[in-house]
């Protein structure tokens, strides 16, 4: 009797939660989605909001500090509360499901986990464009994080190319939808009739990674040589070396940009992008292909010796990477429907390595954790202003000292281990 | 054929000379060692013969086949497995990883399969599994296999060392200082492994020792090698005989 009333408030939460697998958890969102939906409006009035908060009331928190409590218990009300009481309600029977679901196939189970979750995301964002703006560049960031983590991470050499890669992966699939698809003013009538092009789309992206791919062949040839800091170098001087070129071409628009970008990215279509490149990401650094990467960072020699052949590995992995930075590129461009070489300088280069470290070196979960808790806390402090930018990198500064690997680091990413049913805890 | 086969292989560091016209010839199956002093350039041997450094003169034939010039990782390939003194395992990697990593020359699914999970990668990659365990198993060393290597004590790293090199399913397996920083027992173990390996797999041993004891009790034929030259070569009780290799390791006899 005595051990049950001695249990931390903590322990007794994870107790009642510990038998809830994550389909449950994706339904409870969904939930609360709806419930926002459908009541955001009259609990916001009722707990003294001015309207429906964007991003979970921290931007009035900061704004107001007298709306605190009316934020907070807007928060619990609409997010928390659903959240946890379908998750729980609903566990059993997911539990079942989630059994089902796996045992006919992990690849089924994933697709159904992931259509709720966008289900909750499509309703979230429904209901505001600034979230479906700040959605569709967190999944962004969740791309270029995990394909810069490759590099950062699986490969443990420094590169400070990405926002490079980027740049022309925007400027690739910008170029290939004006031509084709847009009549404007710079490159005249569309070459083919713009009702195709959302099914091109794809294309313009693909290309757009496979310039940024053949950009990284230049940084890569003369970098890999060794091993050392060249990368470093050489990938920033890449950097800014993209960034100038473009700012000069006058065929592109030059340093004022493009822009009239069709509306091909939607959020489904951000979504879909986001999933295949984890699944292409996740999939390469598990295989023993992959590790290869790992034994290069850990010991080239010994990689060497045990028949990796390291300078290849070391290629398609940075070549591997730069695609997909290129393609998430691509995606900005068409999310922020306008392009200049301004937006992949320096700034964008510490936004990235800053959710890579912050999050964690050689995971998966940990790309996923520092894109989007970087890009929320962004978003998030806007009303500090300057002050955002001393809060960021403070806490990086305490994530570096307490956890130097980043938060989630040298974890594999499992879908089955996620995807299946929870046992309860006794 | 002999199984390997060093012609006059002489290197330099700059203007040091490390080694100077070495010759050597494996037989298949053969065990046989290299003793010296410390900085007789020992390893440098091992580096030269695995493509980690190119002699400057001289050729290595492997089977035959000339590999002076190849990359090491193609070396390695062709069938030369070898451990390190300092170990060089990958310290974020399991043990399972670590010998399934070394089977990378056989893998034959490719690009395409490490993107896209293919079938023939899941099969492969699970047939890699298996034959690793059961290595670990032949070592072991099949209850560490989810181990990370850095957790792991000393022993059994060198263990896996030797298992990692083992996966590689070498011809010829070469073993810098094996029994380097080792304890009476763990030397003991080390040493029956190496018989066993040697019985169960048949393939040919190199190996480099700094304890006299484990070369005469392991070693067909020794090799002393003293400032890059060998001095002598011969059985065990050659070798500990020789006038030579007495003064290489103790000095010499002052007359006066």
């Amino acid at each position: 009797m005595e051990s049950r009333i001695s249990k931390s408030p903590a322990k007794l939460l994870r107790a009642l939660f510990s038998g809830t697998p994550l389909l449950a958890w994706f339904l409870g969102a969904l939930a609360a989605v709806l419930c926002e939906q459908a009541v955001g409006m009259r609990v916001a009035d009722a707990v003294g909001l001015p309207r429906i908060p964007v991003l979970f009331g921290i931007l009035f928190m900061l704004k107001e500090p007298s709306l605190i409590p009316g934020a907070l218990l807007y928060a619990s009300l609409i997010y928390i509360l659903p959240t946890c009481l379908t998750a729980r309600i609903l566990a059993p029977a997911a539990n079942r499901a989630a059994a089902f679901l796996l045992s006919v196939s992990t690849g089924l189970s994933a697709l159904v986990h992931l259509f709720i979750l966008y289900g909750a995301l499509h309703f979230w964002t429904d209901l505001n464009d600034y979230r479906l703006i700040t959605a569709k560049l967190t999944l962004i960031a969740v791309m270029v994080t995990l394909s810069l983590n490759v590099i950062n991470g699986y490969m443990g050499e420094f590169s400070c190319s990405h926002p490079g890669f980027m740049a022309l992966g925007a400027y690739g699939a910008t170029v290939f939808n004006l031509v084709f698809f847009v009549n404007d003013r710079f490159f005249g009538p569309a070459l083919f009739p713009p009702s195709l092009g959302p099914y091109f789309f794809p294309v313009g992206l693909v290309l757009g990674g496979l310039a940024a791919s053949v950009g990284a062949l230049v940084v890569a040839v003369p970098s890999f040589r060794t091993r050392g800091d060249y990368l470093a170098i050489i990938s920033l001087a890449f950097m800014f070396i993209v960034k100038s070129s473009i700012e000069n071409l006058e065929v592109v628009g030059g340093p004022r940009g493009l822009s009239r970008h069709p509306d091909f990215a939607t959020l489904p279509v951000v979504f879909t992008w986001t999933v295949l490149c984890l699944w292409v990401i996740n999939n390469f650094v598990r295989s023993t292909i992959g590790k290869a990467l790992n034994a290069v960072r850990d010991d080239e020699t010994a990689a060497n010796a045990m028949t990796v052949n390291t300078r290849r590995t070391k290629m398609t992995a940075f070549l591997f990477a730069a695609f997909w930075a290129g393609v998430a590129g691509g995606l900005f461009a068409h999310v922020v429907r306008y392009v200049n070489p301004g937006m992949f300088g320096i700034q964008k280069l510490a936004e990235v390595l800053a959710m890579v470290y912050f999050g964690g070196l050689n995971s998966v979960y940990g790309s996923i954790v520092g894109a989007v808790g970087i890009q929320l806390l962004g978003e998030a402090l806007r009303p500090l202003e300057i002050f955002k930018w001393i809060v960021i990198p403070l806490l990086l500064i305490l994530v570096m000292i307490f956890r130097p690997t980043g938060l989630i680091a040298f974890r594999e990413f499992v879908v089955e281990d996620l995807v299946k049913p929870k046992k309860k805890e006794v | 054929m002999p199984l390997l086969r060093v012609e006059k292989m002489t290197h330099y560091f700059g203007g040091l000379r490390a080694v100077r016209d070495y010759d050597l010839t494996i037989e298949p199956g053969q065990i046989r060692g290299i003793i010296g002093p410390n900085g007789a350039g020992k390893t440098t041997v091992f580096n030269l013969i695995t493509g980690i450094y190119k002699p400057t003169e001289g050729r290595v034939l492997l089977e035959g086949k000339e590999t002076v010039g190849l990359k090491s990782h193609e070396i390695a390939a062709m069938g030369m497995g070898r451990t390190f003194q300092n170990m060089r395992l990958w310290r974020h990697m399991t043990v399972l990883e670590h010998i399934k990593l070394a089977r990378y020359s056989k893998l034959k699914y490719g690009l395409a399969g490490a993107f896209f999970n293919t079938a023939k990668r899941r099969r492969e990659e699970k047939e890699g599994e298996q034959k690793a365990l059961s290595l670990l198993d032949m070592m072991g060393a099949a209850h560490l296999a989810d181990q990370v290597v850095t957790n792991l004590p000393y022993g059994a790293q060198r263990r896996v060392e030797m298992a990692r090199a083992l996966a590689m399913e070498p011809k010829l397996l070469l073993l810098d200082e094996p029994t380097a920083g080792m304890n009476p027992e763990e030397l003991r173990q080390i040493m029956i492994m190496i018989r066993d390996i040697h019985r169960e797999l048949g393939l040919a041993i190199f190996l480099i020792e700094h304890r006299l004891r484990v070369v005469m009790e392991l070693c067909e034929r020794i090799q002393t090698l003293v400032f890059g030259e060998v001095i002598a070569e011969g059985t065990p009780e050659e070798t500990q005989n020789n006038p030579k290799v007495i003064d290489a390791y103790l000095g010499k006899e002052k007359l006066f």
